[in-house]
């Protein structure tokens, strides 16, 4: 087999949910940029284009959804790549704590921030 | 089959004139990945003006967009975005068994593309700011 270099220990669910949100990442973060700055370039973005964009459930749903699996994903690749450097004892079990009330209250600011945008609170 | 042998400290930075391509990649896609998340994080923050007023959020955006710097530091992060996406996409592949022969090639295509694509981009990064 050829030379295998990851910061995950193969076949875990760790492993698994990264894969897993890798793909739908892939083709998220690519439409994200497209439409953010080839269609309408950032310089351009108004909060009445922002509020009608996020106003299409559709749309609203697939950037929360972004925001939770880009979230999960990053905290989770941070976390493997620290234990696979060597953290362990009280130290993994603190960074995973932090790890988690980050990702946590990221992704409650993140959907409270697309609600507001949306206009429905 | 796998097959395991000692790849030495791939952290001890001294060695990287040792380094092959699988390991330039596992480097690049750590880095990248710092940076991607780093980046949600402030991402996040900026877009938070939107909780202040409509007219905050239209002026954060238009303001930060206005300065050269930032449009640089954009470009900056579609190269790295660009990368993550390629390199990701090599290791799902490897993961699912596929071009295991040519992993290393496809590293260096995921850099080529990330290049091309980066490159290619500049003009619209750039549009309408001044320097």
């Amino acid at each position: 087999m050829a030379e295998r270099y990851s910061s995950f220990a193969p076949g875990g669910t760790a492993w698994l949910l990264q894969r897993l949100t890798a793909a739908f990442l892939i083709v998220v973060l690519a439409f994200h940029f497209f439409l953010l700055h080839f269609v309408n370039h950032a310089a351009d973005i108004t909060f009445a284009g922002t509020q009608a964009r996020m106003q299409d459930v559709g749309y609203f749903l697939t950037m929360v959804l972004f925001l939770i699996t880009a979230t999960f994903h990053g905290v989770n690749g941070v976390y493997n790549a620290l234990v696979n450097q060597g953290l362990a004892g009280t130290q993994k079990k603190v960074v995973l704590g932090v790890l988690v009330v980050a990702g946590t209250a990221l992704i409650a600011q993140g959907t409270w921030v697309a609600l507001v945008m949306a206009g429905w609170i | 089959m796998s097959q395991s042998y000692n790849r030495g400290l791939i952290e001890d930075f001294g060695r990287w004139k040792e380094f092959s391509a699988g390991m330039w990649a596992w480097i690049f896609h750590k880095f990248t990945g710092w940076m991607l998340i780093g980046y949600l994080f402030t991402h996040i923050a900026v877009l938070s003006s939107a909780l202040n007023s409509p007219e905050a959020y239209t002026a954060t955006i238009q303001g930060l967009e206005s300065l050269f710097l930032i449009r640089i530091l954009e470009v900056g992060l579609l190269a790295v975005a660009v990368f993550h996406i390629m390199n990701g996409i090599r290791l799902l592949m490897v993961d699912l068994g596929i071009g295991l022969d040519v992993q290393d090639k496809s590293f260096y295509a995921s850099l080529i593309l990330t290049g091309a694509i980066t490159v290619a981009s500049v003009p619209t990064f750039l549009q309408g700011v001044g320097f």
